[in-house]
């Protein structure tokens, strides 16, 4: 359990951000650029002393302004994993590995083999940080932040620096962590795709505050992310898990609410948990059951809020069987089917715009 | 090829020059850490106060060397008292002065590699468990490392060629006080003392010239080690 409430003056700047999560969870701060999440994670790691606020890991009080508690950074057993990586350059990479493992007093339960094997490190643990690619940075950051022994993993947008590529690269260790090793993390990141494939949990942050916190599930229906993410990003997320594949159509039906939504197999197996985006302005609504549509999925729901979107659009939420989808419709054509809370209605969605992700623990890896 | 009193003045010149160096090291990386990190009010005043010996004439810090240490000034009369430490007159008062005299370029060449020295690595020592002196040791030295040996040579350097403040704190007494320049200038006082003057002035151009060689190889050595 990681409970933060900080606040903090930097020059015309106000920090004053109150959040809590569960743990182990990958708690995804996710906001613009100046919105604050670098010093809620400084905050955290004891980098940034704030002028007022609590900070509590599991019943232990990191840092408590009213009875002057702030234990040092040193002391505060947290592994940070910068932006820049900030490898120490007169060390090799091993050497790099070693410095918070040498100095952790915790008994040794992530072990520097293991470490080397999971972010496959083995190649370069006698080169120096100035010979490696960003991406092997990055591993070798990460790698040197767990071997600390950390009771919480805090990374401050640890792909920001990297292109397409070398983000893949490092993405699927990330996922590792968080399945295998079930380590909590706190995780900054301005883009959205991350914190989707990432996160369990999603902080919300806009100039200094928090506008929103909980599950990523039920943040990905809030109405502040349109304005956070791009409209382009709005869409319910599903947990879900694998109910079938069919390889003759390549298709695999997943479970959502009552209904069931078949999409593209590509690598996915009967049982595993996946992690389904159904984005807004993919999702149709009907009035009628559908007939002569090419559309296959089709689920039944009832319509339980709207809220006007940009650009003469409305996002209408609809429940189906307990699950919330999002869509984005004009405003003319919700005016026209009359579309209002309490009314039932067929949610289409298009198979091939579905893009379902393995996540979680027990899944196959990318 | 060289008298004894050429060899005698070799010797105590780099006696000297070798105790300068040793003793201002670690006031020098203090100040220079100060200077560098430092936030105060101040610190404008005490950065002057340190580059003070390189605008005034060398003879006038050596008089208020002497009026500070000598024997009956306040700092040296404690001395002497005290621990009978005597500066005046003395090889260890030679010291002291060009230890003086070379002091502002050791600390300008320590902070300006401190100042290169990036925060956020001590930031992520920290984040690993190291405490403050754990990270000085293990990151903030080594990385500072080519300026504090850079500034030790060239301070090494300025100490064996100082004259003013060491003739005037602790005038010229051969086998005591007389270094290299002082034994130079010597020489040329006497009649027919200038195959002397030449021989030491040579010996002075090559200790510089071997002075500059090492420092460049020390310097290249611990960039290979530490990377750009």
């Amino acid at each position: 359990m990681l409970e933060v409430s900080v606040r903090h003056r930097l020059g015309r700047f106000m920090l004053d951000a109150a959040f809590s999560a569960p743990a182990p969870a990958l708690v995804a701060l996710f906001g613009t650029s100046g919105s604050g999440k670098t010093s809620v994670v400084n905050a955290v790691a004891g980098l940034l002393r704030p002028d007022a606020g609590r900070v509590v890991l599991d019943d232990e009080v990191l840092f408590d302004a009213a009875r002057g508690i702030d234990v040092p950074a040193e002391r505060r057993r947290l592994g940070y994993v910068f932006q820049d990586a900030r490898l120490f350059p007169h060390l090799d990479v091993r050497g790099n590995l070693g410095y918070g493992l040498r100095r952790s007093r915790a008994p040794a339960r992530i072990a520097f083999d293991d470490v080397v094997a999971l972010l496959g490190l083995e190649a370069l643990l006698a080169r120096r940080p100035r010979g490696l690619s960003g991406g092997e940075r990055q591993r070798v950051a990460l790698g040197r932040a767990l071997l600390a022994q950390p009771r919480l993993l805090l990374l401050d947008e640890p792909l920001a620096s990297l292109d397409a590529a070398r983000r893949d690269e490092v993405l699927p260790y990330l996922e590792r962590l968080r399945d295998q090793w079930q380590l909590p993390m706190l995780y900054v990141s301005h883009q959205f795709d991350e914190v989707l494939r990432l996160a369990t949990h999603l902080v919300l942050m806009e100039q200094g505050s928090v506008v929103a916190a909980g599950s990523l599930a039920e943040m990905a229906l809030h109405p502040a992310l349109g304005r956070l993410a791009g409209e382009a990003a709005v869409g319910a997320v599903l947990d879900s898990t694998v109910t079938a594949v069919d390889g003759d159509t390549g298709l695999a039906s997943i479970t959502a609410g009552s209904g069931s939504l078949r999409v593209p197999a590509g690598g996915l197996v009967p049982g595993a948990p996946v992690r389904l985006q159904l984005l807004a302005r993919d999702v149709i609504l009907a009035t009628e059951p559908p007939h002569g549509l090419s559309v296959r999925n089709a689920l039944v729901g009832t319509v339980t809020a709207m809220q006007a979107g940009s650009a003469h659009s409305q996002r209408v939420a609809v429940d189906v069987g307990g699950v919330t989808v999002l869509a984005r419709v004009t405003s003319l054509a919700a005016a026209e089917l009359q579309l209002a809370p309490g009314m039932p209605v067929w949610v289409l969605v298009k198979a091939v715009s579905l893009r379902a992700a393995a996540h979680g623990s027990g899944g196959p890896r990318p | 090829m060289f008298t004894d009193m050429e060899w005698q003045a070799l010797q105590l010149s780099l006696a000297v020059a070798t105790r300068s160096v040793l003793f201002s090291l670690p006031p020098a990386m203090a100040v220079a850490w100060v200077l560098a990190r430092g936030r105060f009010t101040g610190r404008a005043l005490l950065d002057a106060f340190v580059h003070l010996p390189l605008v005034l004439p060398p003879v006038a810090v050596g008089y208020l060397l002497l009026v500070l240490f000598g024997n009956r000034g306040p700092l040296g009369g404690w001395l002497l008292e005290t621990f009978g430490i005597q500066l005046m007159f003395s090889r260890a008062g030679a010291a002291l002065a060009t230890a003086v005299m070379s002091f502002p370029l050791m600390v300008r060449a320590i902070r300006i590699s401190l100042e290169h020295v990036d925060p956020g690595l001590e930031q992520a020592a920290r984040t690993l468990g190291a405490g403050a002196f754990d990270r000085f040791r293990s990151v903030t030295l080594p990385l500072m490392l080519p300026g504090v040996l850079a500034g030790a040579v060239t301070a090494f350097a300025a100490s064996l060629g100082e004259f003013g403040a060491v003739i005037t704190f602790v005038s010229n007494i051969p086998g005591e006080t007389r270094t290299l320049p002082l034994a130079l200038y010597t020489a040329l006082q006497m009649p027919g003392g200038e195959a002397v003057a030449a021989r030491l002035a040579g010996l002075s151009f090559g200790l510089g010239l071997a002075g500059l060689a090492l420092a460049d190889l020390l310097a290249r050595r611990v960039r290979a080690l530490l990377g750009p």
